[in-house]
């Protein structure tokens, strides 16, 4: 069966503005047995030539699941004519991650604390924490809709 | 990858997850708990010694089977977490909610 992700992985000589001379950028449905192997597929490239650590790996596999889950059932709502559209900066000392979705978008401080111990036996809601304990910086654009996570390399 | 379901000693149903626990497989690890309490087991062990990571949905997923469990009259234990997937039960406080042992030799001496 034909996977439905587009991979695409630009390298140029030079770096761009922001340092990164490498690129990943991955578009997916709105389907979410689409994340674990668009997962896989930015963690390789995002780590391919550098003696990442186990940890960095893992926390990467981590925000990436979770910012996928947000963008495709709250952002797209699991509408699977809309895409989400993965890009990765690949700088020397650290990975920055945008994650976009064709939604309305959100107001992330609205968020409620997952800690509060009437939340705590929740099925829901820890996945915006998760990501905020997980990386060094998180930012949203003004519409809500993109998130960039921003991963340290050591 | 998947899960993988054995009688550990004692009669303690023991489902090992390989691979990832995540959103979209958290439904298979509850319907699988949730066949086995239907077949009377009260006594449950999930095992994470070969799982790469857990996201917020797979952590929901236990957060809803440890319901099911208690209200059923059961116990759950999981073990086998490594360093990175423990700091994720440490950094949502669930390591208070869970009964959690190094390995599953613990768990089942521990039930």
């Amino acid at each position: 069966m034909t996977s439905p992700l587009r991979l695409c992985v630009r390298r140029s000589a030079v770096p761009n503005s922001v340092g990164a001379a490498t690129e990943v950028t991955l578009r997916l449905p709105s389907d979410v047995d689409c994340i674990e192997e668009a997962v896989e597929l930015v963690t390789r490239h995002c780590l391919a030539g550098h003696a990442a650590s186990g940890t960095i790996r893992f926390r990467l596999r981590v925000v990436l699941s979770e910012a996928l889950s947000n963008a495709i059932l709250r952002g797209n709502c699991e509408d699977r004519t809309k895409w989400v559209e993965v890009r990765a900066e690949l700088v020397p000392d650290c990975i920055k991650v945008y994650v976009t979705d064709e939604g309305c978008g959100f107001d992330p401080d609205s968020v409620p604390e997952p800690l509060e111990p009437s939340h705590l036996d929740e099925a829901g809601g820890r996945g915006l924490f998760l990501i905020r304990k997980l990386v060094d910086a998180v930012q949203f654009n003004e519409q809500g809709n993109s998130i960039c996570m921003i991963l340290r390399r050591s | 990858m998947g899960f993988s379901e054995s009688k550990g000693s004692g009669g303690v149903t023991v489902v090992q997850v390989d691979g990832q626990l995540i959103i979209g497989n958290r439904h298979e690890l509850k319907d699988l708990i949730q066949a086995a309490l239907d077949r009377g087991d009260r006594r449950l062990l999930v095992d994470f010694s070969r799982t790469g990571y857990i996201d917020s949905s797979g952590l929901g997923a236990l957060v809803s089977i440890s319901k099911r469990v208690r209200e059923a009259g059961g116990e759950l234990r999981l073990s086998g977490l490594n360093d990175d997937l423990r700091s994720l039960f440490e950094l949502t406080k669930l390591d208070t909610l869970f009964a959690i042992t190094e390995t599953s030799e613990q768990a089942l001496t521990s039930f």
